[in-house]
């Protein structure tokens, strides 16, 4: 049996029809086309599939979108203001070479996009803390790590 | 690594989801953060789902003299935000990863009953309660205390047709002071093994201490060590010895992460510390 549910990705309403199985994120990235959710491990672990659930962090593969219905949901897709450029955060991982392949780079945007909005000047602890639920395999970290600083910097600056 | 196929209930109302738990026996989905996984490898393949999240009034978190309610849709996150409690704010802190948290409920850790969890063991050690409701020509409840909740690996006492409503957890007693320490390989991880503590301190002198241990049998390990310190200074209650009775009361099993002799030394040394920690806040909290 399918459902008919409406979700609110990125500001747009989405009328979607999915089985009651289908998870959040390929409901975004099958139904509705936005492939810049990733999906790695399918059970929680690595992170990259992690968008936003009414402004909070949340794995995309252990939601099923029939739970979010009228829902506001953020992806990659969302974080730019629109204008062709990217958002503090984008630009801070660009700068500091907080990626290499990308792949894992979605679920970092998204998680530390929410955890600076919490927490604006985060300690380096906090900022440990905050992305210990995302995994990367090529930078080691340490500049994901910058990043997220040089993000809280440009999040100060243009507030 | 897709679910497999199920019937989806969204119940409004409290009634309607226990009559729907009542006729289609189903598994109830709360946060999901262990039950999806589960589904994902096909680890489990219940023939209905019933998902409480709209369910009018199981969010709530209230807090009394008593202690605190926590509803069953309340967020790890929320519960550790509000900071109703200073040992499951602890405990909370050491559960999974922040994002997990912000999905992941409180009343389903305690339902999913993992041997290594840490949220089983803070009902335990304080000896709190959960409550079940069931559908028969109205609401029926009980309630369940955490000795009798935990009945086995990822067992509870949630029988078939009944919700885990809310959680009561007690609160810690005048000089009453916590602590939760863990090992584990990997930040987020369940631990190898974990200890949380409470002791009592009344003008200078422990009257009660309790320990309970994660990660080394089947369910939350509780140990009553308050006869071995009861009526000394928390500074000279002989910490090492009460720590012996806990790593004594373990049963740790060998598993691929750590052998059982391995585990069973954490807990001594984790309880000690646990305890001295613990002894040390509710010496400055009864002060």
């Amino acid at each position: 049996m399918e459902h008919e549910i409406t979700l609110i990705v990125n500001g747009a309403a989405r009328r979607v029809r999915v089985p009651a199985r289908r998870l959040l994120s390929d409901c975004l990235r099958h139904d509705l086309g936005l492939t810049g959710t990733h999906v790695g491990c399918e059970h929680g672990v690595c992170g990259c599939c992690t968008v936003l659930l009414e402004g909070r962090p949340v794995r995309s593969c252990l939601t099923f979108a029939v739970t979010v219905d009228g829902a506001e949901i953020t992806t990659v897709e969302g974080l730019a203001p629109g204008d062709g450029r990217l958002s503090p955060v984008q630009r801070a991982f660009a700068e500091c070479h907080g990626l290499q392949c990308g792949f894992c780079t979605p679920g970092f945007l998204c998680t530390v996009t929410a955890l600076l909005a919490e927490n604006p000047a985060p300690t380096e602890e906090e900022v440990l803390e905050g992305i210990s639920g995302n995994l990367c395999r090529c930078t080691g970290y340490q500049n994901i790590i910058k990043a997220v600083h040089r993000a809280a910097e440009l999040l100060a600056e243009e507030s | 690594m897709k679910p497999p196929p199920f019937d989806y209930h969204a119940p409004r109302d409290l009634g309607e989801a226990l009559r729907t738990l009542a006729a289609v026996r189903g598994k109830v989905l709360a946060g999901g953060q262990s039950l999806i996984p589960m589904l994902n490898m096909r680890l489990a393949a219940p023939g209905h789902l019933v998902d409480i999240n709209r369910v009018a009034g199981l969010d709530a978190l209230e807090r009394s003299g008593d202690g605190v309610l926590v509803g069953a849709t309340v967020r790890h996150a929320d519960a550790e935000r509000a900071e109703v409690h200073p040992l499951l704010t602890r405990a909370l802190k050491l559960v999974a990863h922040p994002v997990i948290r912000n999905r992941g409920t409180v009343v389903g850790s305690l339902v999913h009953a993992d041997p290594a969890a840490e949220l089983p063991a803070v009902l335990a050690v304080l000896d709190g309660r959960v409550r079940l409701a069931r559908w028969d020509g109205g609401v029926r409840v009980r309630e369940v205390r955490a000795r009798d909740f935990f009945t086995g690996p990822m067992e509870s006492a949630v029988e078939p047709g009944e919700l885990a409503v809310s959680a009561f957890f007690p609160a810690l007693p005048a000089g009453g002071g916590s602590a939760f320490l863990e090992v584990a390989r990997r930040h987020g991880d369940y631990a190898l093994a974990g200890v949380c503590a409470v002791v009592t301190v009344d003008g200078g002198l422990v009257t009660a201490a309790r320990a309970a241990c994660v990660g080394v049998g089947p369910v939350p390990v509780v140990v009553d060590v308050g006869e071995a310190c009861a009526g000394r200074a928390p500074e000279e209650a002989g910490w090492a010895g009460a720590a012996a009775l806990v790593r004594d009361a373990a049963q740790p099993e060998d598993d691929i992460h750590a052998s059982a002799a391995y585990r069973r030394h954490l807990v001594g040394v984790l309880a000690e510390r646990a305890l001295c920690d613990a002894a040390r806040e509710g010496a400055a909290r009864g002060a």
